[in-house]
């Protein structure tokens, strides 16, 4: 943990779904604090992490229950907010990067003016300011020709800059906390790692938290301070990320073991065999 | 065991003293209107090799294995199977020698054929008789009971699907396999079991394999040698051996090697641009 304050305080966070085969439990009581840090969770699809990022900004479909201990942000209990205060939450205070620009883009809209509808919504610049800092935000996320993306639609432009452009738009309203769900699953390894450094620059020279979800453990090690596993709902085991190495939980030691690796050669991967004490959940 | 891999693969009896490569392509071009996708691309793999294919995406990867299996047909130069020249079209015994698994199982399997059907259609269209024995044999050769005989793509997992993707391209009993980033959409512990998979099946059945896929891990796991492709041209051959020393001869290749092993502030910022 940095800091006596912790950013966003989660207790006993539980997500349930009804549906026609019965209770549906994605989220069964997860408990974390995330600060002003790089906070990564990491999980297998079906483990409730994504689940876990939208629960915190209360983005759970009407079919779904959202309970918990506590949620809290700073000042604002996420329980009890009401609407309104809600929409002053997100995306000003806390911001969410999701997997695939194409799908979080309006298609029918050029780049920069969803970028700068956001800040004059969010942030209440004019037009004109709107416009501006668009063009410096697109500029600090290392576009070469921030002009023409401002003016590109998004099928224009490449996976890596609709998702730097997606970055630039969530954090020109100057977030305290960034929620990222696989915000770099879809890039290229090399363009990836310009979209790291950028979320890296803020976190340590702006003070955010960030929340990073990913199914890759080696990159979440590599690139966060803190990992979160998470398996069938519940957080197995939380380590720092220099000590992945030092894994307790055979399900994050499976993980590791199941991942080919350049500098370590083997005839086979070991396969997972799971066992179902993990997912249940402690007594008491 | 070699005697099994001749009949399955359909190769010659009588093997000449040099044999020619399972897959030669020579200065392979393939253009998409004004986009010159593949620029001059050769190599060769020979029988039972594992060789793989990596690049970011756009570097033509996927075009050229698709170029291979007869599913893009402009392009120019020679593919070479087993020594025999291929056109443009291919005749249904190509099919019977090449095969190719595809990234998506959701995508790639018809959402309304039971998996009985995906495995006996082939079978008709190649006139095989003993359909009965032969889907039984390679379902169990895939590590799916008969059980699942009878089930619909969505009545299966991401893995499962996977598996019935490499029975339907196994089922025609083909001696090379073009593999197109057969695990991408797959969690790590169900790409390890189709890794495995896939490594067990090449020796069992002396299989040749051209894998694409922009996981350097992933090849260096599979394959002995790989291409590095970027911007429709290879940039580097080289071994595995030679990807493991971290010794590769071009920049873009150790830049690409780097950045797979991780985030780094410095390699972030010593990114360069290769055109």
């Amino acid at each position: 943990m940095t800091g006596a304050q912790p950013l966003l305080t989660v207790e006993d966070l539980r997500v349930e779904y009804q549906t026609r085969k019965g209770l549906v439990r994605a989220v069964r009581g997860v408990t974390f604090t995330v600060g002003r840090e790089k906070v990564g969770i990491v999980g297998e699809s079906g483990s409730g992490k994504s689940q876990t990022g939208r629960a915190i900004l209360r983005l759970i479909p009407p079919t779904g229950r959202l309970t918990a201990k506590r949620l809290g942000f700073e000042e604002v209990d996420l329980l009890a907010a009401d609407e309104r205060t809600m929409r002053d939450v997100r995306g000003q205070r806390i911001a969410m990067v999701l997997q695939d620009p194409k799908f979080s883009l309006n298609p029918v809209m050029t780049v920069g003016k969803q970028i700068a509808e956001a800040y004059r919504a969010h942030a209440e610049l004019d037009a004109g300011a709107a416009r501006k800092r668009a063009l410096d935000m697109l500029a600090a996320v290392r576009m070469r020709e921030p002009e023409r993306v401002y003016d590109s639609y998004p099928h224009e432009l490449s996976g890596g800059m609709g998702q730097r452009a997606m970055i630039a738009m969530m954090l020109g309203t100057d977030p305290d906390l960034l929620i990222a769900d696989e915000p770099t699953s879809a890039l290229d390894v090399t363009v990836q790692m310009q979209v790291l450094a950028i979320l890296d620059d803020l976190v340590t020279g702006r003070g955010m938290g960030l929340i990073f979800i990913s199914h890759d453990l080696n990159l979440v090690a590599s690139f966060c301070d803190r990992v979160l596993v998470m398996y069938a709902g519940r957080i197995v085991e939380e380590l720092r990320a220099s000590e992945l190495g030092q894994a307790k939980h055979p399900y994050t030691q499976g993980l590791l073991a199941a991942l080919p690796r350049v500098d370590q050669p083997t005839r086979e991967l070991a396969v997972m065999r799971r066992d179902p004490a993990w997912a249940m959940e402690p007594v008491g | 065991m070699t005697v099994a891999v001749r009949r399955r693969g359909g190769l010659p009896e009588a093997v000449p003293s040099t044999p020619a490569p399972m897959l030669e392509v020579v200065d392979m071009h393939v253009r998409f209107d004004a986009v010159h996708a593949v620029r001059g691309v050769s190599f060769s793999v020979t029988q039972g090799e594992s060789f793989g294919i990596v690049g970011e995406s756009g570097s033509g990867k996927s075009t050229v294995l698709r170029a291979v299996a007869g599913l893009n047909s402009g392009w120019s130069g020679a593919i070479r199977i087993a020594g025999d020249a291929v056109g443009p079209r291919r005749e249904r015994g190509f099919y019977k020698r090449v095969q190719m698994v595809f990234q998506d199982p959701y995508g790639s399997l018809h959402p309304r054929h039971t998996v009985d059907r995906v495995l006996a259609e082939p079978l008709a269209i190649h006139g095989l008789g003993d359909a009965e024995a032969r889907i039984e044999r390679v379902l169990r050769d895939v590590g799916l009971g008969p059980a699942f005989r009878f089930r619909y793509p969505h009545q299966l997992s991401g893995g499962q699907r996977q598996r019935v993707a490499v029975a339907r391209a196994l089922i025609l009993e083909p001696s090379l396999l073009l593999l197109d980033e057969p695990t991408s959409a797959l969690d790590v512990s169900v790409q390890a079991e189709i890794l495995n998979l896939l490594t067990r099946l090449r020796a069992e059945h002396g299989l040749t394999f051209v894998l694409v896929t922009h996981n350097l891990a992933v090849v260096a796991h599979m394959c002995e040698r790989l291409a590095v492709m970027n911007q429709g041209r290879i940039v580097e051959e080289l071994t595995v051996e030679q990807l493991r020393a971290a010794e590769p001869r071009e920049p873009y290749t150790r830049q690409l090697l780097r950045a797979s092993l991780g985030y780094d502030r410095e390699a972030a910022r010593n990114l360069e641009t290769f055109d």
